[in-house]
């Protein structure tokens, strides 16, 4: 059996959840040059929100008509943090010096892990998620889970949803004036107090649909899913160039597939064998990182080098 | 104005915390008094009480409490109270060493049952050496924590004075579960799979070592980080393998899902594991791709020997919220071992403990003859600190459960 085609999908299916996390990451980066750490965990939130949804649902409930509510519980929660963090930790400290908003976020991140460790049900171990019904599809070689199915029809819609919103929509183009020069913006009749919450908001929904996503392909969701998913987003974000929402699809695809290939391959190199596994597969994506910012230092479809924290 | 509300605000929230610790100290010595004179010994836990393996950590917890209970109940050593301190270690190794460097600082403290993972043994081993503290893991395997790093050339040597357990090492097991696969379950391809970790590696190492003696083949190996979810890479290469059994050393967090994940991908093969995977949470977490899989376990099947009747009872009765787990009636074993200790050390001191230096390390010494009828069978230690009990148990998850399957000793 030819493995590679399935490696391929594998890491185009980790990469797309890569990139979903990665559009909030790099969305409010592009406009208020904040790195914000509390993302992870604002995607965390997400899928217990989806949860709550599911647990609530009378028993019997069909993923047909679960899933929708599932995603709209896990948007409504995941935004209503990230606009509450905005509003509540964030915008009192802006304009003040760079590395206070950060050190929050990262204070926020904490604050929200052990929050839903301590307070919800049942949270302090996983918890199990609903999964589709349905056995595996086979393409040649190649499954696909009936939960990756919803990654890989979820991933390209937000994708060309959040594109045409952008691009299209008014407060889309204020996004994008706010981003080049927030005074001038400003200035121009632009309420960008507004549109940093839309950043914020947008970028949580993504997440959160993200993290529908994880807990249908992994079947469990639990306080700690953003930590590593969040840093590898974060690096899918400054990969694919931050501030740049495209940059954040392909630096999370190319990031998946990186890894994956890593894991798969690596070790059949000669005299790699202690290097290759799955467990370095982490290494080998943050030297993927280094490689193209030595090169590429403003990303893959970068518009500016990331020199503000 | 502002200066001085501040100064006045600074002033009650200083007045706030001297009365709280005030409080803080009267309750102490009402506690103590309220024992009639009792000296009050604490018998420390280290375990994970939060995160992933707290399913695990918190059984622990709860069963040396139960010991502790009982002793007191029954009034075991007479003029002594026992309590418990149980501190979290979260499974990390850092968190292990700070909490034995807490335990070794409160004097009472005479012995200490943990940690759950050999990793974490490894950090706390020497600072209670120093210390000349007894510590009894009811949890770890791994074998050159008690018989030197050497243990697998020949030279066993013991690097700790002061390190004990209640449950087998995986010298055995890993062989012990190779023999049940090849003889009896007739697998012959395995693809081995450890998480780096000291229990992890150490396992699947003795594992593989017994399976490729007894003939059978190893269809390939890898090693997966705990921490990630997504192993499609490693499924798609055993899948690809034809491998017909997988061996994983390692904890049931990504066993778990690695299980889920291998049956969802098409490869309809048991998953085998040891006493790390050998918890309720690991059913919960491979679903019902799970059944079939595997795990071996120190120790004959708690729910059937008859000792362990009255300990299953009483934690019933107890009204824990939490269940025992795979290592409770080790735990209950491992903090029973220190009351023996404390009591033969009391006893021989004309009924009154002594000092604390000299309890610590007369504990310790107490520990190497102790002998008596605990809830897994026998328990004393041999001269590397190690259980004389060498039972283990296969347990398959059949129809939502762990069922034992064949209980045996491993013999050479």
């Amino acid at each position: 059996m030819n493995e590679l085609p399935q490696q391929l999908v594998n890491g185009l299916l980790l990469g797309s959840m890569y990139g979903l996390v990665a559009i909030g990451y790099t969305m409010v980066y592009g406009i208020v040059q904040l790195i914000n750490f509390a993302h992870g965990e604002i995607f965390m939130t997400g899928g217990f929100g989806a949860l709550t949804v599911w647990l609530i649902l009378p028993g019997g409930t069909t993923m047909w008509v679960a899933l929708p509510l599932m995603i709209i519980g896990a948007i409504i929660v995941a935004t209503t943090i990230a606009v509450g963090a905005e509003r509540f930790a964030y915008r009192p400290l802006r304009g003040g010096p760079r590395l206070a908003p950060l050190i929050t976020a990262i204070g926020l991140s904490l604050a929200l892990q052990q929050a839903v460790w301590a307070w919800y049900p049942g949270a302090k171990s996983s918890r199990t998620f609903p999964e589709i019904p349905g056995g595996p599809f086979h393409i040649g070689d190649v499954t696909i889970q009936t939960g990756d199915i919803f990654l890989l029809i979820a991933a390209p819609i937000s994708m060309a949803v959040l594109g045409y919103f952008v691009m299209k929509t008014r407060t889309g183009r204020g996004m994008q004036a706010t981003a080049q020069d927030p005074d001038t913006a400003k200035l121009m009749g632009i309420n960008t107090d507004r549109i940093i919450v839309v950043a914020f908001a947008l970028g949580a929904a993504f997440a959160a649909i993200g993290a529908v996503a994880y807990g249908l392909k992994y079947g469990e969701v639990q306080f700690r899913m953003g930590f590593l998913l969040g840093l590898k987003a974060f690096t899918a974000a400054v990969l694919g160039g931050i501030g740049n929402i495209y940059g954040a699809m392909i630096g999370g695809l190319v990031l998946g597939v990186a890894e994956t290939m890593a894991a798969a391959y690596v070790s059949e190199i000669p005299g790699m064998q202690q290097l290759g596994g799955q467990s370095w597969a982490n290494a080998w994506a943050f030297v993927l990182l280094i490689l193209v910012l030595l090169f590429r230092p403003q990303g893959l479809l970068g518009e500016r080098v990331a020199d503000r924290a | 104005m502002r200066q001085r509300s501040l100064i006045a605000i600074t002033a009650a929230l200083a007045a706030g915390a001297l009365t709280l610790t005030a409080c803080g100290s009267r309750d102490d010595k009402g506690g103590d008094s309220a024992a009639g004179g009792d000296t009050t010994v604490v018998i420390g836990v280290d375990a994970p009480l939060t995160g992933d393996l707290s399913a695990l950590g918190l059984g622990i917890k709860n069963s040396v409490d139960l010991a502790a209970k009982q002793a007191n109940e029954k009034k075991y050593v007479k003029g002594v109270t026992f309590k418990i301190e149980a501190l979290d270690d979260q499974a990390q190794p850092s968190s292990g060493q700070q909490n034995a460097t807490k335990l070794v600082a409160d004097k009472n403290v005479l012995g200490v049952v943990g940690p759950l993972n050999s990793s974490v043994a490894e950090s706390m081993q020497k600072v209670f050496d120093d210390a000349k503290l007894a510590q009894v893991s009811p949890a770890n395997t791994a074998p050159a924590l008690s018989q030197g790093p050497d243990w697998n050339g020949g030279t066993k040597k013991r690097p700790f004075n002061s390190y004990f357990r209640t449950s087998t090492t995986d010298a055995i097991q890993g062989p012990f579960a190779a023999q049940y696969l090849f003889n009896e379950a007739k697998k012959t391809k395995v693809f081995v799979i450890d998480d780096k970790k000291t229990y992890g590696a150490g396992l699947a190492a003795t594992f593989k070592a017994e399976f490729t003696k007894l003939g059978g083949k190893v269809a390939g190996e890898d090693h997966v980080d705990p921490e990630t979810k997504d192993f499609s890479s490693v499924v798609t290469k055993i899948k690809s393998s034809k491998a017909d059994v997988v061996y994983y050393g390692g904890e049931y967090p990504a066993a778990g899902p690695l299980s889920k994940q291998i049956k969802k991908a098409g490869a309809k093969i048991p998953l085998v594991g040891g006493d790390g995977i050998y918890s309720a949470d690991f059913i919960k977490l491979s679903g019902k791709e799970g059944e079939g899989d595997l795990a071996t376990s120190v120790g004959a099947p708690i729910e059937t020997l008859p000792s362990a009747k009255e300990f299953v009872e009483n934690y019933k009765k107890a009204g824990y919220k939490e269940a025992f787990e795979a290592y409770g009636g080790y735990s209950y074993d491992a903090a029973w071992s220190i009351i023996e200790a404390v009591k033969k050390v009391v006893d021989d001191n004309g009924g009154k403990l002594p000092e604390s230096k000299d309890a610590r390390s007369k504990v310790i010494d107490a520990l190497k003859s102790v002998s008596f009828e605990g809830v897994t069978g026998k328990v004393a230690f041999d001269e590397y600190g190690d259980t004389t009990n060498k039972q283990l148990t296969v347990y398959q998850y059949k129809g939502g459960a762990w069922a034992p399957v064949k209980s045996g000793t491993f013999s050479g």
